[in-house]
């Protein structure tokens, strides 16, 4: 009793949601340390892009990095490679959640694939590099096994270090995120909606044409976009597989910073990461509009 | 009964696509030179001394920065949760942005700041890989420690808890300390280990910024004369967080489940 007598600025409601400018405060360690430590970096990619070594303003770096055929190359690949991958994890990755969720809360199913999911989809792909190149390399486990049965990939002109390859890895972490990404959305869909179809005479899949994947779209369409920024972005599995032998953005930029290419070249490995910053500024601003858009149906 | 047989469908494509190359990569890693098999790749980890060292650099780095995310997190969340609910929606958005930021554009900027800027403040912060890599992989590991923070505080009654507490006389401090942070163990826990998995998995920043001394670059290095102890160490990082993952899931679940019956 003392202690609220002590304290009369403070009645029992003060921990009340408010709007206030005074609230916002209590945001500032966590917005300040993005800023610092996530802006910074950013702040520096972007004006060394636009400024020559000596520190003139100029559009010459990110000319080249558009125009430049080996960057043009870099830059498609990286592309085809997130998008193919996203696709592909998307949808795998929403039927397996699906799967998984019907399963009970509790299962060891559930558990086991919801911290797999998390691990598999923040390792970052060195783990995984090694393991597809003990699964799908030259002598690896998969490939000969492959071939003991008929089927020879090498001979087919498949490689571990090729963008097909690349890509089957990549769709390793891709779908974990996916099911991190998608599993809140679908325990969303409640239901009654299911039940209410069904009382109308709705067939499974009807329900899930006219109903569920339509209230579903824009998480879908959210979640493959952060996928497609995901790939994008990736280099760590890149670096382990090929150690570089695939033209893609990241590895453009790392061998234009790293000192074995001419010294102004460190400007142009800015404009690169300046242009992979607008490709996922863009893809974010899209994934921030279906945010909104999924927002609409989770009323819980 | 169609409904089931996708099912199995799905999670016997997912079982057979997620299981194969960890399968390999195991049989693989237990191969001996003599053609037959066993630990030898595994112990290299105690026998060649740079591992270890990095190892240990790389467990350094990974308590920093989980210390400093979970400081920067859990605070954050429950005060959005508590007071300023109307920005949760955008503080999530902005949680995928570091998701999506490249590391190597990351890399690029600080690489920039490492060759050009001078001055006793970036001196410290570059003297070592712990000072010069922590607070970067603290950015990498905001995004799914805030998500796991999140979501944990979701399923508690956390106002409830917090008023309760103060109305006992707790400040708000105490109240985070003390009653909010034993509730959400599990989710601390998970939040913790996946920014584990983070720092043994990170290579792209280390590579670029030449700190190349931690762990996941030398698990890295070592597979050029040594392709079984890479594939061993970086098997036994992965499947050692995905244990400590499901040991943290297995426990909040029995705990959770004990409460409600």
């Amino acid at each position: 009793m003392s202690d609220l007598l002590e304290a009369p600025a403070a009645p029992p409601d003060r921990v009340r949601p408010t709007r206030s400018w005074g609230a916002a405060l209590g945001l500032l360690p966590f917005v300040g340390y993005l800023l610092v430590f996530l802006g910074g970096p950013l702040y520096f990619v972007i004006s060394g892009a636009l400024s020559d070594p000596d520190g003139r303003p100029t559009l010459a770096n990110l000319v080249a990095s558009v125009s430049a055929p080996q960057y043009r190359a870099a830059f498609l690949s990286s592309v085809l490679l997130s998008a193919v991958t996203a696709v592909i994890g998307a949808v795998f990755g929403a039927f397996l959640a699906q799967a998984v969720l019907t399963a009970r809360p509790d299962s060891p199913l559930r558990r086991i694939v919801s911290t797999a999911s998390g691990v598999l989809a923040y390792f970052g792909g060195v783990p995984l590099a090694f393991a597809f190149i003990a699964a799908l390399g030259q002598t690896g486990l998969a490939t000969v096994f492959l071939r003991s049965v008929g089927v020879d990939l090498y001979a087919s002109g498949f490689r571990i270090d090729s963008l097909t390859g690349l890509g089957l890895t990549y769709v390793y972490f891709q779908v974990p995120l996916m099911v991190i990404l998608i599993t809140p959305a679908l325990e969303g869909l409640l239901p009654q909606w299911r039940e209410a179809a069904e009382n109308l005479g709705a067939s499974a899949w009807s329900y899930w044409r006219h109903v569920a994947l339509p209230v579903l779209a824009p998480a879908l369409g959210g979640a493959t976009l952060v996928l497609f920024g995901n790939a994008f972005a990736a280099y760590a599995t890149a670096l382990a597989l090929t150690s570089g032998s695939i033209p893609l953005l990241p590895t453009a930029i790392a061998s234009a910073l790293s000192g074995n290419v001419l010294a102004d070249q460190q400007n142009v490995g800015l404009a690169l990461g300046f242009d992979m910053v607008v490709v996922i500024a863009v893809v974010m601003v899209g994934y921030l509009v279906l945010q909104r858009r999924a927002a609409r149906w989770s009323a819980r | 009964m169609r409904g089931r047989r996708w099912r199995v469908v799905v999670l016997t494509l997912a079982a057979l696509y997620f299981l194969v190359p960890l399968l390999s990569a195991a049989e693989f890693s237990l191969r001996t030179p003599g053609g037959g098999y066993g630990f030898g790749n595994y112990l290299a980890i105690v026998r060649d001394e740079v591992l270890f060292t990095s190892l240990l650099t790389s467990l350094q780095i990974a308590v920093f920065t989980a210390v400093l995310v979970l400081a920067l997190v859990v605070p954050t969340a429950v005060w959005v949760r508590l007071r300023f609910p109307a920005v949760a929606g955008l503080l999530e958005s902005a949680t995928i942005l570091p998701i999506v930021v490249p590391p190597v554009v990351m890399a690029a900027g600080i690489a920039f700041v490492q060759a050009n800027l001078g001055g006793p403040v970036f001196r410290t912060l570059f003297a070592s890989s712990t000072t010069a890599l922590t607070p970067f992989y603290v950015v990498l590991a905001l995004p799914f420690a805030y998500r796991a923070v999140d979501n944990g505080l979701a399923a508690i009654p956390l106002r409830t808890l917090v008023e309760a507490a103060r109305n006992l006389g707790a400040s708000t401090a105490t109240a985070l300390v003390r009653v909010v942070l034993p509730t959400i163990r599990s989710a601390v826990l998970g939040a913790a280990f996946l920014t584990l998995a983070l720092v043994l998995g990170e290579i792209v920043i280390a590579r670029i910024l030449l700190y190349t001394d931690t762990f996941p670059i030398a698990v890295v290095e070592v597979g050029r004369s040594a392709a079984g102890v890479s594939v061993a160490l970086s098997l036994a990082s992965l499947l050692f967080t995905w244990v400590l993952l499901m040991a943290v899931s297995f426990a909040g679940g029995r705990r959770s489940r004990k409460a409600s019956s």
